[in-house]
């Protein structure tokens, strides 16, 4: 033994020293499901796609979110964004505006013409979708993609369906949805037009269909029992709005009452004052509260001078004028009468109450279960007949463009598992990520970019676009203002804040693991991870 | 591009940040990084210590081109990372007795200097122990002969290493193993106190600095700044103690945070005796937050609260704030 004074041993690093063995608690890493995503009813990867967005890379951001949605720029405009509503967000200062940096990169989309990539080696499968409209569309989007030839029949003569005959132009500009309707059919989807599907299962023969997807919609105006002299004029608002898409605008009058309150009521009130009516009324039996529209839209309708006579009902309509009552909320907040009774000037009187769907292709069909006026669909949205699947506003749910994008991608899921003769099964979800998770210290201070709004005297009189959208910078920061809840975005603080360097950094994109031989599972990483996506679990003992 | 965007999601209050260039990250998010303390060392789990330790000796070692020299006193960081024959440290390191940190130092500068090799860089390190009570003569002979040391004391306000006995550094209130919460008046008697970066900003030192381990960058700017300095330098990082402080392993950084925010550790740099810099309080809170979550201050929480105790402590919150004016015109 050649060692100085004193000294017995060998000097040795503490690597030796495993302290990896002291630990109760052991850190995992686990993406979360965010509540944007959850509340998506298009299902988006929506944290998934700001991400790229957050670093400036919009054709990934992109790419990332048509592989849910093949509409973004439709979305981005007519979507009413629960993820906003649900957004974490909102508990600090305001929600991240997802809404408008998809309409932004859907706008990129189309300046830079990026068109879709990926699409899956032909099946040889055929799939018949009935229906032009946002779940059609989708719907064929998705199939195509997964190697099916598709074709869509449309009874129309142009493409979108409700978006394009029920959204007026000043809230979807038409150039927009035939944009991207145009990059659907650039994967090989033939639409036809006017070409009404009469009978599904002759359709399906004739044509050699393996599959169908019906789509078809809800575009028969409900009427209500008006007492009404000959002089008046009532028209419906799914014909209001559809003809303005035609040469011959239709004509209201100075004096407009439209009947309803929902989006729909909305919209033709909003068209009337476009229009040039003095005064554009709507009149809902229920007060602000109870109606269905969304508050941005009648906050914009106010805004533009429509009027709302709340708690009232319309009895009779003569010529140039209409009765109404006054109604009152009972304990259940439904209007009950009152017997009180005034009188209105009105040149005409738009009812907006709501729409059926024209079932009448499925006539002879077996195995259809139909309810409420709409088909019922299984949890794979097939019909009671196989091989023939529904969605949109066709079946029983609600009916948005985002509901109905949804309903295609779904369906076109199931679809391409059926044709292959297997059953899909949606990948497990991932545990929430609520708000409580997040250590809201290291984020920025930033309130929401709010989106150029069109002069009040031009949404009075022209159907330009009402909302501006984002430049490149205001959406990128926007972008950026997203917490990535549950989710690693790569800040490197758990790197950073292990007092025991038991986080091991993989590289760029790789994220990171924990070197279990050291890390004594003080869970400090855990509590200063800002996304909460590091979890601290009990070690087996 | 029409403007340049200013905004980073996390900007720089994490370590890393995707969206930042390299060189704008903090040290500790480099691959590269020293990892000066290693794994292995035996400090309790969420040491503030060790943490503040590694933090602050990488920092010092980028800043001083991997030419570092590290003394350090007797006291956990010594002992939890050195137990014969094994070290977690990866510098050059050496340790001689309790209060002879400072002077150990000095003798390495002089030898440096002797030597010809400007360029290597010594640093001091020890607790508030080793620094405010122990070590503190040799450390104002080191403020007064202005050798060209950087002397970090980590504080953690008590002897923990040898069973959290009272040091001149704990506060008042706290509850020690030598300051029980019995009697008229619980734990740690509310004295005079004793600011050691004061007291070294009185000896118009070069430079004079404070931080907590809940800002890192902070933590690295002035580290990095010390180094770049020649002559006495002194460096006081609140460390958070979970052992000592009867708080939960995973509340280090926080607790850090709160002790910023709520103004009873004002975090501030000086040079030559004269304040320079101040970190601002983000979002204050009161001391009963910061208070709270720690077992030491159980006994002002018990069935009977004492609020005067509680607000004795605000009122040494207040008068940092309104002394190092630690927030913005128009908050206070």
């Amino acid at each position: 033994m050649n060692k100085p004074f004193a000294i017995t041993l060998d000097p040795g690093s503490s690597l030796a020293n495993h302290t990896g063995s002291w630990r109760t608690l052991k850190p995992v890493y686990g993406d979360r499901l965010p509540p944007c995503n959850q509340a998506c009813p298009a299902g988006e990867n929506t944290q998934g796609w700001l991400y790229h967005a957050e670093s400036g890379d919009y054709e990934a951001a992109w790419r990332v979110l048509t592989q849910d949605n093949p509409m973004p720029a439709v979305m981005g405009r007519v979507c009413y964004h629960p993820c906003e509503g649900a957004c974490n967000r909102g508990e600090l200062d305001s929600a991240v505006g997802i809404n408008s940096v998809e309409r932004f990169l859907g706008d990129e989309a189309i300046k830079r013409g990026w068109a879709f990539e990926g699409q899956a080696a032909a099946s040889g499968k055929t799939v018949l979708v009935v229906g032009a409209g946002p779940s059609g569309l989708s719907a064929a989007y998705h199939l195509a993609m997964l190697g099916h030839a598709v074709t869509i029949k449309e009874a129309g003569p142009l493409p979108g369906g409700m978006m394009r005959f029920g959204i007026p132009m000043y809230r979807l500009p038409r150039e927009v949805l035939d944009a991207e309707v145009a990059r659907i059919a650039a994967l090989g989807v033939k639409i036809e037009y006017n070409a009404k599907v009469a009978n599904i299962k002759e359709a399906m023969t004739q044509g050699g269909f393996d599959a169908a997807f019906l789509a078809v919609g809800a575009h028969i105006a409900k009427r209500a029992k008006i007492p009404a002299g000959d002089a008046a004029r009532i028209l419906d608002a799914v014909s209001v709005l559809r003809s303005m898409e035609g040469e011959e605008k239709p004509l209201l009058g100075r004096k407009v009452v439209v009947y309803g309150g929902g989006n729909t009521a909305i919209d033709v009130a909003r068209t009337a004052k476009r229009l040039g009516a003095t005064e554009s009324i709507i009149v809902y039996r229920r007060n602000r509260e109870k109606m269905p529209a969304h508050d941005f839209e009648v906050e914009e309708a106010l805004q533009e001078g429509v009027m709302i006579k709340w708690l009232s009902t319309i009895t009779q309509a003569d010529g140039g004028s209409i009765t109404v009552e006054k109604m009152e909320l009972d304990a259940k907040g439904f209007p009950q009468p009152t017997g009180q009774f005034e009188t209105m000037e009105a040149d005409s009187v738009v009812l907006a109450l709501g729409q059926d769907v024209d079932l009448s292709l499925l006539d002879g069909v077996p195995g259809l279960e139909i309810a409420d006026g709409v088909v019922k669909v299984g949890a794979n949205m097939m019909t009671g007949a196989s091989g023939i699947f529904a969605g949109g506003d066709m079946v029983p749910s609600e009916r948005t463009v985002t509901v109905a994008v949804g309903h295609g991608k779904k369906a076109a899921r199931h679809i391409d598992a059926w044709l292959r003769g297997s059953v899909y099964e949606p990948a497990a979800k991932h545990e929430p990520a609520p708000f409580g998770r997040l250590n809201t210290w290291y984020y920025s201070d930033a309130p929401k970019t709010m989106r150029p709004m069109l002069d009040t005297v031009r949404r009075q009189s022209t159907f330009d676009e009402v909302q501006g959208g984002l430049d490149e910078s205001t959406a990128l920061f926007e972008a950026r203002r997203c917490l990535s809840c549950g989710n690693c975005f790569e800040c490197d603080n758990c790197y950073g804040v292990c007092p025991d360097n038991a986080v091991v950094k993989l590289g760029p994109g790789q994220r990171y693991r924990f070197d279990y031989d050291y890390c004594k599972g003080c869970g400090v990483c855990a509590a200063e991870c800002p996304c909460g996506a590091i979890t601290m679990v009990p070690e087996a003992i | 591009m029409n403007q340049q965007v200013k905004f980073y999601q996390t900007g720089t209050r994490t370590v890393g940040n995707r969206l930042l260039a390299p060189e704008q990250r903090a040290i500790q998010a480099d691959i590269e990084r020293t990892n000066s303390l290693n794994c292995g060392h035996r400090a309790c789990q969420g040491c503030g210590e060790a943490l503040g330790a590694r933090y602050a000796i990488d920092a010092a070692m980028r800043a001083a081109n991997n030419q570092l020299i590290a003394a350090n006193a007797t006291g956990c960081l010594e002992v939890f990372s050195t137990p014969y024959p094994e070290t977690s440290w990866q510098v050059p390191w050496i340790h001689s007795l309790f209060g002879n940190a400072a002077a150990v130092a000095t003798g390495i500068a002089a030898a440096m200097r002797v030597k010809g090799k400007p360029d290597v860089r010594v640093v001091a390190q020890g607790g508030d122990g080793g620094t405010t009570d122990i070590g503190f003569g040799c450390l104002s002979g080191m403020f007064e002969r202005n050798d060209d040391v950087l002397y970090i004391c980590y504080d953690n306000e008590a002897y923990m290493n040898t069973g959290v006995q009272r040091s001149s550094a704990t506060p008042g209130g706290a509850r020690t193993a030598t300051t029980m919460p019995l009697g008229e008046h619980p734990g740690n008697p509310f004295g005079q106190g004793k600011s050691v970066p004061l007291i070294a900003m009185a000896h118009e030192i070069p430079y004079v600095a404070t931080a907590t381990v809940a800002d890192l960058r902070d933590l690295e700017a002035k580290v990095t700044k010390a180094i770049g300095i020649r002559g006495a330098k002194y460096m006081q990082v609140l460390v958070p103690c979970p052992l000592g402080w009867g708080a939960a392993s995973q509340d280090t950084i926080k607790l850090a945070r709160l002790a910023k925010e709520c103004g009873l550790f004002p975090v501030f740099e000086a040079e030559f005796g004269e304040i320079t810099g101040v970190s601002k309080i983000r979002s204050k809170v009161p001391v009963e937050e910061y208070l709270r979550p720690q077992r030491r201050y159980a006994h002002l929480f018990g069935k009977t609260p004492r609020a005067e105790d509680i607000a004795r402590i605000q009122a040494k919150a207040d008068r940092n704030i309104k002394k190092f004016g630690l927030l913005d015109q128009g908050e206070a």
